[in-house]
């Protein structure tokens, strides 16, 4: 009997202590990071809005002449109406949907190739590694948007190509961060020990090093879908990335451009939108860089300057 | 130091020649479209039948022999057809599709002003990154460096060309007045071409200062603490002599890298700026070149951008080898 009571009780205290992980990321986030908890609720409003565009937006994106063409705000069209008399409010809503397919998708396709990529490379090392790690010098030196660009002109504008060349240029860029995670936990005992009692490559990668590079992978995953969704608006801005009536942000902007000075508010919604979202994403990155990887941080302790300075040199000397 | 420059020059070379597969598949994928262009734009006009055409069409394209042919060529290994050997190793990137003209010229007549808006946005980035990035550092968790901070996030997120267009619409709504879009060449009007490519610079500047500014923050606050910092201080020097004199020039080393690395999204945003603001340089010609379907010129653009960064990252980790000595010798 008493040592049921022992056993409950070592339950329940470890239990009490053990909360949930994502519980604890997330009540660390809201008293520690403020910007990064308004990133988090931009980033929620972002997914909503994708999630239930259909209910929120008060027309179809691609509802011609519901109202006038190049129509200013009213209380019908809050945000004005565009050159088809399409109303804008629901296109900029239909929008968030668009830039979180692509966001998340190409940070899905992204991290899966860092991972693949950089396990191989990091773990394997020698020559595999040396060779492995010139096709991403190779890939690096050029600029991301005219790989893009050459890409989606041979392919041809439309959401699925978007996503998998996006994918697979983050996928490329981003494994270096994590070949070097890999190379510095590969040095750590247990992946020794896993090797000694005859473990498969492929078991020390998905079962001892994947789990230990799980915070950079994370992070490397908010950070791009920032990245990803201005990038693909500007690709589509210049007219390759996601064809017309599909209402992409950098799309609208582009076509806004056209009539920016019959109706300047067909070039200011979309960008804002994508503005408030991106600077959203990099602040919920950031905070979450912070919590998860403190190391990322760099340095110790913080600077006060000449305060400090003053006080060490009033100290008394320790020892004598 | 020489052993270490050997190192880097060697391990350029693969590179360089991954770099040149990479751009030579790239445009190779898709000539099936590019024939059937270049046949309905020529059939009409000859009296030969639709496969004769497209035979002589990919024959003049030189599509009629193997890839790995293909490729040997166009770096000038291999001869051509004429016996002569003219491909990127001899500076020669082929002709036009459309205008015949020679590529290199072509391009060689558009880098200046890709070279004149990148460096205005370098100039941009930095005056606008070191200060601010420098007094985040130095009043660290003020009310400063959290403005300072969410500046910086601010330049990162907010996307350039919605900036640029912006300024299109409303000073031309305000002041009447619209940023000049008419190209004059710096050795013509200095100062109409400056006037013209001062906003595009400052703006691909912002988003470039975003970046630099975290990374001179980290820096220098990592710097701050290091113990030569602490003995500047008890010497009783001036703040602004230890910040400056001690630290900056310790913390600038890795900043350089940043900028080096930086270099792939500062073009790529030129080519959005040269398209709202009418400047006939490389990125111009990517987009023209993209849309005609012009795809050597394409392989072009891209085999001279990827050398270009290739070879200034190359000179950034030489500078940083020789600003700090332990690099050399790992």
């Amino acid at each position: 009997m008493a040592e049921g009571t022992t056993e409950l009780g070592i339950g329940a205290l470890t239990k009490e202590k053990r909360r949930s992980f994502l519980a604890d990321l997330f009540i660390r986030l809201v008293r520690e990071k403020p910007l990064g908890t308004v990133g988090a609720v931009i980033v929620l409003l972002l997914l909503l809005a994708g999630i239930f565009a259909n209910w929120l937006a008060p027309y179809g994106y691609n509802e011609v002449w519901v109202g006038p063409k190049l129509g200013p705000t009213t209380v019908h069209f809050w945000l004005g109406t565009d050159n088809l008399g399409r109303d804008q409010l629901s296109r900029v809503i239909y929008g968030a949907r668009i830039s979180m397919f692509v966001g998340l998708g190409v940070s899905a396709i992204g991290v899966i190739l860092n991972a693949i990529i950089g396990l191989v490379s990091g773990f394997l090392g020698g020559a595999t590694d040396l060779i492995i790690q010139r096709f991403v010098d190779a890939w690096m030196c050029f600029p991301g948007i005219f790989i893009i660009l050459t890409v989606m002109a041979i392919l041809g504008p439309g959401v699925p190509q978007m996503i998998i060349v996006l994918g697979v240029l983050y996928g490329i860029t981003g494994s270096r961060t994590i070949r070097s995670a890999v190379i510095a936990v590969k040095e750590n005992v247990y992946v020794e020990a896993a090797k000694a009692i005859g473990c498969p490559t492929w078991r020390i990668l998905i079962r001892h090093l994947l789990p230990n590079i799980m915070a950079p992978l994370i992070i490397i995953f908010t950070v791009s879908i920032g990245g990803a969704i201005l990038t693909e608006s500007s690709v589509s801005f210049l007219g390759y990335g996601i064809p017309p009536p599909i209402p992409s942000w950098g799309g609208m902007l582009s076509q806004g451009r056209l009539d920016m000075f019959q109706a300047p508010w067909l070039a200011v919604w979309p960008g804002l939108a994508l503005a408030i979202v991106v600077y959203g994403i990099n602040m919920f990155g950031d905070a979450l860089r912070d919590l998860l990887d403190p190391r990322l941080r760099g340095g110790l302790g913080r600077y006060s300057g000449r305060r400090l300075s003053k006080q060490l040199s009033r100290r008394k000397p320790v020892d004598k | 130091m020489r052993t270490y420059i050997i190192r880097r020059f060697l391990l350029i070379i693969p590179t360089l020649f991954l770099v040149t597969i990479i751009v030579f598949l790239s445009v190779r994928f898709v000539p099936g479209s590019l024939v059937e262009l270049m046949v309905s734009d020529r059939y009409r006009e000859s009296d030969v039948s639709r496969e004769e055409m497209v035979a002589m069409v990919r024959q003049q394209l030189g599509l009629d022999v193997p890839l790995w042919k293909q490729y040997l060529r166009w770096l000038g290994i291999w001869p051509q057809k004429d016996g002569a050997f003219s491909g990127v190793f001899e500076g020669d990137l082929g002709k036009s599709l459309w205008s015949q003209r020679a590529i290199r010229d072509e391009i060689f007549k558009r880098i200046p002003i890709s070279l004149e808006l990148g460096i205005m946005a370098i100039i941009t980035a930095l005056l606008v990154a070191f200060p601010i990035g420098i007094y985040s550092a130095i009043r660290q968790d003020t009310i400063g460096d959290y403005g300072g901070r969410s500046f910086a996030i601010l330049c990162i997120g907010v996307p350039s060309f919605w900036l640029a267009t912006m300024i299109f619409v409303f000073p031309s709504k305000w002041f009447h007045w619209t940023p000049p879009v008419m190209y004059y060449p710096i050795t013509q009007d200095l100062w109409a071409n400056l006037k013209q490519f001062i906003i595009p610079g400052i703006l691909m500047g912002m988003a470039m200062s975003g970046t630099t500014m975290r990374m001179t923050r980290t820096m220098m606050l990592e710097v701050l603490r290091q113990d030569y910092i602490r003995t500047a201080w008890s010497k009783g020097l001036r703040e602004s002599v230890v910040v400056v004199r001690h630290a900056l020039k310790n913390a600038m080393i890795p900043v350089i890298t940043i900028i080096g690395l930086q270099l792939p999204i500062l073009i790529g945003g030129s080519v959005i700026m040269e398209q709202i603001f009418v400047l006939p340089g490389m990125g111009r010609l990517m987009l023209d070149a993209l849309s005609a379907r012009d795809y050597p010129v394409v392989s072009g653009v891209n085999l001279v951008m990827g050398s270009a960064i290739l070879v200034i990252n190359l000179l950034v980790d030489l500078t940083y080898a020789w600003l700090d000595p332990r690099i050399r010798y790992r």
